[in-house]
């Protein structure tokens, strides 16, 4: 029974936590409301069995303890009856064009970008994921009354900051969308390449991640980037399973076993990303998408399409300019052209700044420089990127690297000159 | 990832390709949406009647023996599944329950995931099915 509740929570929360949040124009308050029904099926539903509608069941109660609310506090009256109007109005069978508007009213407010990166990925997985602050807590490896504070603060900056309960126009709606999908990014990202602590990935986020933007594509169908988003998701996630060898060491990408990629994912990777490219040209989220969809259709390291995927770092770095994007142009290039026309370009990287503690820059280095067969540099650049690295078992595979590198090896090297690509690929 | 696979037993009238009423086909198209909607839904399909398939027998290495549809038991064979992601088996179930059926049964089963597989998957089996993977991807 608590099994069933929980998942019918799960399930139904964001939308009853959208609805009330509409009402009552505060999100902390809609939470709480909510919650309040949650407790009260707890309460009832082991007796009286689960509802035929529950998430109908849920959100009246939730209503009727919005209106228990406002007797106890001052309000206007024009709330009051608001509130009033909205519980004598309802029924059985909600507007699904309302329930879909509130739901992605919640989805703004929740990653509004007057709250911090961080106080919206938890607002967001909190409100539209359901997830307990254990979870979340857990998720991210931070203590769970940090994450309790984090969201208490949220809801109290969202209130102060008086931000309006409606959906962002024309003029804001590009911001909005951007600071959403970056939120989902985010998550994702968090569940697919953990950055620090003994743990590669954590494909509950990406789980989640997915949903979400899933639940988003469906909800504004008309913007490409949602589904460039999604596309790149799906895509990535593709590899969750083959990222991983057998004793637990990384495997990047063009190392991979390509069967065990999940081509259910791929084919939904690729469809999104033609929903982007339907809707028009492609934005930085669909370009990495249609990045790693070369790599998504080439069933071998060696079919990989690296002209077309150099083309595409081009366009890449003109539309969001950075030097990691300048470093992943960099590889392509290499591919295409030979390591000393990739070379070039990663040279001119070196005093980067924004890259000083990125150890993939030094590791691609690392790469070139072996085939061009300055195997001592090569070595050195390894131990530097592996020194750089926080996630215990990348250290691991570049410090081998390193040693096979060294002009002093201690098992046969392979040949230098010898066209393998350079594995720095993000996997 | 959790995900399971929902398989939808078949049924006399499904065996017989008698084809649902428009409005069966308008509540499934509706639930459906509502799957997709809540981005829980990988995949679903429907499929012929049994009368259209054949079985595979397998005894030993190379004794194949196969028998076309139909067969008999129609609640034994499968008309339909879905591929659902869900946290687990409580919420892939909240979803079944709330598809748009008045008879018949759907059976839940849950995908393995590799790490699933634990020790029964002796690195000499994880070779195997590494390299017959390696051969499916060329093969494709």
């Amino acid at each position: 029974m608590r099994a069933a509740i929980d998942a019918i929570w799960r399930i139904e929360s964001p939308k009853v936590i959208a609805g009330i949040a509409r009402i009552m124009r505060d999100v902390g308050v809609a939470e709480d409301l909510a919650q309040d029904a949650l407790v009260a099926a707890l309460e009832q539903w082991p007796r009286d069995g689960i509802p035929e509608k529950p998430g109908a069941w849920l959100m009246t109660a939730a209503k009727r303890r919005a209106i228990d609310h406002f007797r106890r506090i001052e309000t206007r009256e024009r709330k009051y009856a608001e509130i009033a109007t909205g519980v004598e109005e309802y029924d059985d069978m909600p507007d699904p064009e309302e329930v879909s508007d509130d739901l992605l009213r919640l989805i703004f407010i929740a990653c509004h970008p007057v709250l911090s990166q961080q106080a919206r990925v938890a607002l967001t997985l909190r409100l539209l994921g359901g997830l307990t602050t254990d979870e979340i807590a857990r998720a991210f490896l931070v203590p769970e009354p940090t994450v309790a504070q984090r969201i208490l603060r949220a809801k109290r900056t969202l209130t102060e900051a008086n931000v309006r309960f409606e959906l962002p126009g024309v003029a804001e709606r590009t911001d909005r969308l951007a600071s959403v999908l970056e939120v989902i990014y985010l998550i994702f990202n968090e569940g697919y390449a953990a950055t620090a602590g003994e743990h590669w990935m954590r494909p509950e986020l990406c789980e989640e991640a997915l949903r979400l933007g899933r639940v988003l594509a469906e909800l504004v169908p008309n913007e490409p980037e949602v589904h460039g988003v999604v596309a790149l998701m799906e895509l990535q996630a593709s590899r969750l399973r083959a990222r991983i060898g057998r004793g637990g060491e990384p495997v990047l990408l063009l190392d991979q076993d390509r069967g065990r990629w999940d081509h259910l994912l791929i084919q939904r990777g690729l469809r999104s990303l033609a929903r982007a490219e339907e809707l028009g040209p492609l934005g930085p989220y669909a370009l990495q998408a249609a990045i790693a969809a070369c790599h998504a259709r080439a069933h071998t390291a060696e079919e990989t399409d690296w002209a077309r995927i150099a083309a595409l770092y081009d366009g890449l770095a003109q539309i969001m300019p950075s030097p990691v994007v300048e470093l992943n142009r960099a590889v392509a290039v290499s591919m295409t052209f030979g390591p000393a026309a990739g070379l070039e370009i990663i040279d001119a990287l070196t005093e980067e700044p924004a890259l000083k503690d990125y150890h993939l820059l030094p590791s691609v280095r690392g790469d070139l420089l072996k085939k061009l067969g300055r195997t001592e540099e090569a070595s050195r650049e390894f131990a530097r990127a592996a020194a750089m690295t926080r996630n215990d078992r990348e250290r691991a595979l570049l410090e081998a690297r390193a040693a096979a590198s060294d002009p002093l090896p201690q098992r046969p090297e392979t040949s230098p000159g010898e066209s393998s690509p350079p594995r720095h690929e993000r996997s | 990832m959790a995900r399971f696979v929902a398989l939808v037993k078949a049924t006399p009238e499904s065996e017989a390709g008698a084809l649902p009423s428009t409005e069966i086909l308008e509540e499934m198209t509706r639930y459906n949406e509502e799957l997709v909607k809540a981005g829980v839904m990988l995949a679903g399909e429907g499929l012929h009647p049994s009368s259209k398939g054949a079985r595979i027998n397998y005894s030993g290495p190379t004794s194949r023996t196969i028998t076309d549809g139909p067969f008999a038991e129609a609640k034994e064979l499968v008309a339909g599944f879905w591929i659902l992601q869900a946290r687990d088996l409580a919420e892939a179930l909240e979803w079944l329950k709330r598809a748009p059926f008045q008879e018949g049964e759907v059976e839940i089963r849950q995908i393995f995931e590799d790490d699933d597989f634990g020790d029964a998957l002796t690195p000499e089996l994880r070779e195997t099915e590494q390299r017959l993977r390696e051969q499916a991807a060329r093969n494709r």
